[in-house]
């Protein structure tokens, strides 16, 4: 295992850009997720590091050496693809062999080192089945023996679970998680499921058109988000235009001042606001709001507030039957009150909120 | 009820008749093939197997097959390592605006006739003759060069069709484990192609060996195929020797491709 580096890596394809001068350092045993909505260049840049793909600029690192011009084969990665792209003209067994028989290893250790594979897989007694006699679960785990087996300096994951239906996904997720861990594999695992990124990565790289927004951890990111656009993509969250006024108010477009945290980012004209950390009751302290629409999630429940003409999204667990609060109804007035320091002031570029349009 | 009944009688009737009439020429030859009499009519005057023994003793048959044999196989052996170099060139290579141009060009020996592609070649042939000082026309090299120009057009088809259901990360996945290009081309890419091309070997073959118009204007003296060697027959004599003939034949090409069935599915790739 070695670590990885991206030094500004980028693709050019004639004018468009599908990745600019991306850097990141994944160190030995972790395990990082390049997170981003579809066309964002996170495919494009896990290619590049699997050599599939020339980058316009920049430096691929593995193990602290330069393979930005070595080839796919000369690069000791291991992927796993979207569609496994086992052979479908060998045997499981063969599958897993092929890195080993690549590598010039001995018949003997060849058979030692599948059957071990296949066993941290939990495939033991298939070597002998072909792929498409195998379920999708299956094939998948063929896919990461096959990767595995030849101790890779790096692991490589394009988007491995999106082909496993709902259930099986959060069972193999915890499973290539546990993997990872035990192995102590360096590992790049691209997705546009933040769920899937916040569960598995330690650190995750939220991309957008090309650029990287933001890298962190899931706290990082959902706590201190950079930018509007990374805390609409993580997670749901408040975003409301508009501008600071005075040291901890912002003023709203729809009109309302809010309450925010003193120090706004430079540039900053955009407020953000998690709904479960919005509290809404009837008495106390609060902005007055009225409800425009209450809507019974079973565990939680969802209020949208009207604050004078700017709309807020509050969430928070249902109240019991026999409160007060399960009775409030669209038309009720109620206060809405947050900690100041739980409402960001962030930097937003055109396209970034969902209502923009880019 | 009674409309769906009267439509599904209906659509069978059709299907029926569509198979009777591919069907009826190659019934008949083979019925035709055992009929007693020399001139050919109704009712049979007796049923015999006289005429495949005269099939065998004449000459021209015997060798006639041997021949086609010879040229199909050498034909099939160049053109369809040929024909998948150029559709795997058509498929992977940045060509531009060549590919339309090319593929054009790689199916063409299917649109022109076979006469105008003879005579084109024998004409072509004659030149070349000057050129290289040696007989070109009438010799076994000369047909077999007509005859791969056949198969490639077949080839390209076949193995084109099976290259755009290839999996591109199937090869990827071969170079990430460590594959040289030429590895993953043999242990991977050609594995995978494997059914168009068994397909392409078996079309070509049969599109050779049956061959008459194009061959006709190349082959020489005493390098007869069969197809030639039942024309001139036919020039003579008219009894059933051709149909016992035919029949052998049509059993071959059957057989043929009902092996090549067994190893892969040609519905599938045709």
């Amino acid at each position: 295992m070695g670590t990885l580096t991206l030094d500004a890596l980028s693709r050019r394809y004639g004018a468009t850009t599908a990745v600019e001068r991306v850097d990141l350092d994944v160190a030995e045993g972790e395990l990082v997720a390049l997170l981003g909505p579809s066309g964002c260049g996170k495919t494009t840049t896990l290619r590049m590091v699997a050599g599939f793909i020339p980058p316009s600029g920049g430096r691929v690192l593995i193990a602290g050496q330069d393979v930005t011009r070595t080839p796919p084969h000369g690069r000791n990665t291991g992927m796993v693809f979207q569609s496994y792209a086992l052979f479908p003209h060998m045997t499981v067994g063969q599958n897993v062999a092929f890195g080993l028989e690549m590598r010039k290893i001995g018949r003997a250790e060849r058979e030692t080192r599948v059957r071990e594979a296949l066993r941290l897989v939990r495939l033991d007694g298939m070597a002998d089945r072909l792929p498409r006699q195998l379920s999708g679960g299956q094939q998948q785990r063929v896919a990461l023996a096959r990767a595995l087996v030849v101790n890779p300096a790096v692991f490589l994951l394009d988007e491995p679970l999106s082909n496993l239906d709902a259930k099986l996904r959060a069972e193999v997720r915890f499973e290539i998680r546990a993997l990872q861990q035990r192995l102590g594999l360096t590992t790049l695992f691209v997705t546009h499921d933040q769920e899937e990124a916040l569960t598995m990565a330690d650190r995750l790289v939220v991309m957008e058109r090309g650029r990287v927004r933001q890298t962190g951890t899931a706290e990082d990111l959902y706590e201190r988000p950079a930018d509007a656009f990374v805390a609409g993509f993580i997670g749901r969250c408040n975003l409301l235009r508009g501008a600071p006024e005075g040291p901890g108010h912002f003023r709203a477009h729809g009109g309302a001042l809010l309450p925010c945290l003193a120090a706004p980012a430079p540039g900053a004209s955009v407020l953000a606001l998690r709904p479960e950390r919005i509290a809404v009751a009837t008495e106390g302290e609060g902005l007055p709001a009225r409800l425009a629409t209450v809507t019974y999630l079973g565990a939680q429940t969802e209020y949208h507030l009207d604050l004078g003409g700017t709309p807020l999204v509050a969430i928070a667990p249902t109240p019991p039957e026999s409160s007060r609060h399960r009775a409030l109804a669209p038309g009720d007035a109620v206060l809405a009150h947050w900690d100041p320091a739980e409402a960001r002031l962030l930097p937003a570029e055109p396209g970034d909120l969902p209502d923009d349009t880019p | 009820m009674a409309g769906s009944h009267l439509q599904r009688g209906l659509f069978g009737l059709a299907v029926t008749g569509a198979y009777g009439l591919v069907l009826a020429p190659v019934l008949a030859v083979i019925v035709i093939s055992v009929f007693a009499q020399e001139i050919v009519s109704f009712p049979p005057e007796g049923v015999t197997l006289a005429w495949y023994a005269n099939a065998w003793e004449r000459r021209e048959f015997a060798r006639g097959f041997v021949t086609s044999l010879q040229v199909a196989l050498a034909a099939t052996a160049i053109g369809v390592p040929l024909g998948t170099a150029a559709a795997l060139a058509l498929a992977r290579a940045r060509l531009g605006g060549l590919r339309g141009a090319l593929n054009t060009l790689l199916l063409g020996p299917l649109a022109v006739p076979g006469v105008v592609a003879g005579t084109a070649l024998y004409l072509f042939y004659v030149r070349a003759e000057f050129w290289v000082d040696d007989d070109i026309k009438g010799t076994m090299a000369g047909l077999v060069a007509a005859h791969a120009l056949l198969t490639i057009p077949w080839t390209v088809r076949l193995v084109s069709a099976s290259l755009q259901g290839l999996d591109a990360a199937v090869e990827e996945a071969a170079a990430n484990l460590g594959a040289r290009p030429l590895t993953v081309f043999r242990r991977v890419t050609l594995p995978m192609l494997r059914p168009g091309v068994v397909a392409a070997c078996l079309f070509s073959f049969i599109q050779s060996f049956e061959n008459l118009e194009l061959t006709l204007l190349l082959v020489g003296p005493g390098r007869t195929t069969l197809p030639v060697a039942m024309l001139n027959y036919l020039e003579f004599r008219v009894d059933p020797t051709l149909a016992a003939v035919a029949t052998v034949q049509i059993l071959l090409v059957g057989a043929l491709m009902l092996i090549t069935d067994r190893f892969v599915s040609l519905s599938r790739v045709v």
